[in-house]
């Protein structure tokens, strides 16, 4: 047995992928699956799964509703498609915002010097150390009617002498997109400042041999050299904003439901795990499609491994 | 061509601040005017200011003193890209998420070229390095002999004035270098481009230039044509630093507007009738400067004239040469005999222990100011 193993080499690499292999299918595989299977069950009264195989959960997520105003037995009914539409646009808003950040930043901290460069590191690092949940509460406390930044404006008016009654801020769709933004921006500065890091100087004094100016060697040297970092940072970015449920849930309140809010909110609150798994289902659906058409067209970034 | 030189460093020097705090010239005091069409090598050991020469010619750094000039301008602090000179980079600095094709266009897009100029400039760059049929390729599927060729296509593309090379067949194994050696040289006899070639190889230097600047510390040592620099250098450093010498140590006895005799206290005697430099006085400390295989060996003494006894210590046979090392009254020379019979002949070699004389021909040694 030993002495087989020893002379084959494909004997060795079905041993060297077995705990890989173990754990994709004991913690993806085998949950997939049960959450597969669970969205055709249906909903007893109780609250538990009835196993069955039924296609209500999915019609209703698309707007099938047995319960209209004007009477009639069936309607569409917007709702979680609104919900979907939302996610999906607020990811996408979240994405664009925190690379036309994050670009700017990790190219100044690729350009400063070297000594200067691990403090600016470590400074984008540093609220990474504090809990998510609690990152986002600092949001609640700024964002407030009587919160930091209401006091500020109204500080300064009250010195212009302009009247100012304090902003609505909180619990807004623009408070889900600041909170999401600040959650995320790490993810996108450490890949782009990689890929910025690694291009040769020498390069840049090629490019302005040649004749290109500072604007030129940008567009045409350090960006498309750089697409690979901000590539690897969106897909950082993307995937979990489309599924998280904490930022949207604090900041935006009742207001601003996202797919993730509808998941949490099936299995803990309606206790209906059956539309809970659908939907869970639609949302990697649609993150698979958008991920595969972006990768498609721009490759995996290749900084993902470094980050 | 406005002006005589292509190129003119007037009194330049450059200081770093070192990472240490300290203040160094990599540069210090450099004069030197580049002519036209001509093939001109910096050439020294590592960090002896020759990058730092290049790029300031090139622009990416400016003279803390002094000035450059091109084609007689004044270059000031004009920044690289309205520069005509173009770069080959000791590390080619190639792009590479660009074809080939497209990293030799670039240069002419920035110039504002049409398309269908864009496509005959660069296939006929691609001719001159013969990589003609790679255009698609990407740096990475290349050789670095066709790296470095692809760097010197998008270099000569821009049809520069003057092109700078840092040191650019440093990457390259011997035998390819040897060839790009001579294909360089005939492009550049070819397209008559003045050259600026940095290296720290004497013989690569000796074989390309129409005049070299031996540099060290920051400062030119000598300025000459690869025969001047090899057959005259004019201090120690020179003569040590260019092929191998013996050095002598000596005291002028009498000198004349052409001749000196120096007087050499190891050898006890006197060396006659060598040509001198200028600023020498009688009774000044000297250095007798003489190339090994300068040095004729005579089983007796010939002429009496500039012959001195000699011990052989020890001899080593390498093909071409073999190197006597002789000791004559204390002083330790090398010989280099050229093998022009077949040494199969045991006889022929000398033995160790073998006496010996010398010849020092007057014409072939240098008297040296003493530093
Ligand atoms: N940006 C810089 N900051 C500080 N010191 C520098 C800088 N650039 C060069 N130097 C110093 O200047 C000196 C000359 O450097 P340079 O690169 O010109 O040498 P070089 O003759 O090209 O040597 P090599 O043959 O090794 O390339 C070196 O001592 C180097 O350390
Ligand atoms: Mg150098």
């Amino acid at each position: 047995m030993l002495k087989r193993l020893r002379e084959s080499k494909s004997a060795q690499g079905t041993l060297l992928a077995l705990p890989t292999t173990v754990w994709l299918f004991v913690l993806l595989i085998i949950p997939l699956i049960l959450t597969a299977v669970v969205s055709f069950g249906k909903r007893s009264p109780d609250g538990n799964v009835i196993y069955t195989f039924t296609l209500d959960n999915y019609i209703r997520l698309f707007g099938y509703s047995t319960n209209c105003a004007s009477g009639q037995a069936a309607c569409f009914d917007p709702l979680y498609v609104n919900i979907l539409l939302r996610s999906l646009s607020l990811a996408f808003n979240t994405t664009v915002l925190v690379i036309s950040l994050a670009y700017p930043l990790a190219y100044f901290i690729a350009r400063s010097h070297p000594k200067q460069r691990n403090t600016y590191l470590f400074m984008v690092l540093i609220p990474l150390w504090t809990n998510f949940v609690i990152r986002v509460y600092a949001w609640m406390m700024l964002l407030r009617k009587e919160g930091a930044i209401n006091i500020i404006i109204g500080w300064v008016m009250n010195l212009l002498h302009i009247p100012f009654t304090p902003l609505e801020m909180l619990y807004t769709p623009g408070a889900v997109l600041v909170g999401m933004v600040y959650e995320f921006l790490p993810f996108m500065i450490l890949p782009i400042y990689t890929s910025l890091e690694k291009i040769d100087l020498s390069l840049y004094e090629a490019a302005a041999d040649l004749g290109a100016n500072s604007i030129k060697t940008f567009l045409r040297v350090t960006l498309p050299l750089s697409m690979p970092g901000v590539v690897a940072g969106t897909i950082l970015v993307f995937i979990p904003v489309m599924g998280t449920f904490i930022v949207s849930d604090i900041l935006g309140g009742r207001q601003v439901i996202l797919v993730g809010n509808l998941i949490q909110r099936q299995f803990l609150d309606a206790r209906d795990p059956t539309f809970g798994s659908a939907a869970s289902l639609i949302l990697m659906v649609m993150t698979l499609i958008v991920t595969y058409f972006y990768t498609r067209k721009f490759g995996f970034g290749e900084e993902i491994v470094v980050a | 061509m406005t002006s005589e030189f292509a190129v003119e460093l007037r009194d330049v020097v450059k200081r770093f601040i070192t990472p240490e705090g300290n203040d160094m010239a990599a540069v210090d005091h450099v004069t030197m005017q580049i002519k036209n069409g001509e093939f001109f090598s910096m050439l020294g050991s590592s960090g002896c200011g020759k990058t730092t020469s290049l790029r300031m010619v090139a622009g990416f750094e400016w003279p803390t003193e002094g000035e450059v000039y091109i084609e007689g301008k004044a270059m000031g602090h004009t920044p690289p890209f309205q520069r005509k000179v173009n770069t080959v980079f000791q590390s080619y600095a190639l792009f590479q998420h660009m074809t080939v094709f497209q990293n030799l266009a670039f240069g002419l897009e920035m110039e504002g070229a049409k398309e269908d100029e864009i496509k005959k400039r660069v296939g006929r760059a691609l001719e001159m390095v013969q990589l003609t049929g790679m255009d698609r390729r990407k740096p990475k599927q290349l050789s670095g002999g066709q790296q470095q060729r692809v760097a010197l296509a998008r270099a000569l593309v821009k049809t520069p004035d003057v092109l700078l090379l840092d040191e650019p067949l440093g990457a390259l194994d011997l035998k390819l270098r040897k060839e790009m050696q001579l294909e360089l040289k005939a492009l550049q006899q070819q397209l008559g481009i003045t050259f600026i070639y940095v290296t720290h190889d004497q013989e690569e230097a000796l074989t390309m230039s129409d005049r070299i600047a031996v540099m060290s510390k920051g400062k030119i040592q000598q300025l000459g044509t690869p025969v001047e620099i090899y057959e005259r250098p004019t201090n120690k450093f020179v003569a040590d630093f260019i092929g191998e010498s013996n050095f002598l140590e000596g005291k002028i006895k009498s000198i004349s507007k052409k001749e000196a005799s120096v007087f050499v206290p190891s050898l006890n005697a006197e060396v006659v009738g060598m040509p001198i430099s200028e600023g020498l006085v009688k009774g000044e400390e000297v250095i007798v400067s003489i190339r090994p295989e300068k040095i004729r060996i005579a089983e007796k003494d010939a002429v009496n004239q500039n012959m001195f006894r000699a011990t052989v210590t020890n001899t080593v046979y390498i093909g071409v040469d073999t190197k006597v090392f002789v000791d004559a009254h204390g002083a330790k020379l090398k010989v280099w005999e050229q093998n022009r019979i077949s040494r199969l002949d045991p006889k022929s070699f000398y033995t160790v222990g073998q006496e010996v004389w010398l010849m020092l021909l007057p014409e072939n040694t240098i008297v040296l100011k003493k530093d």
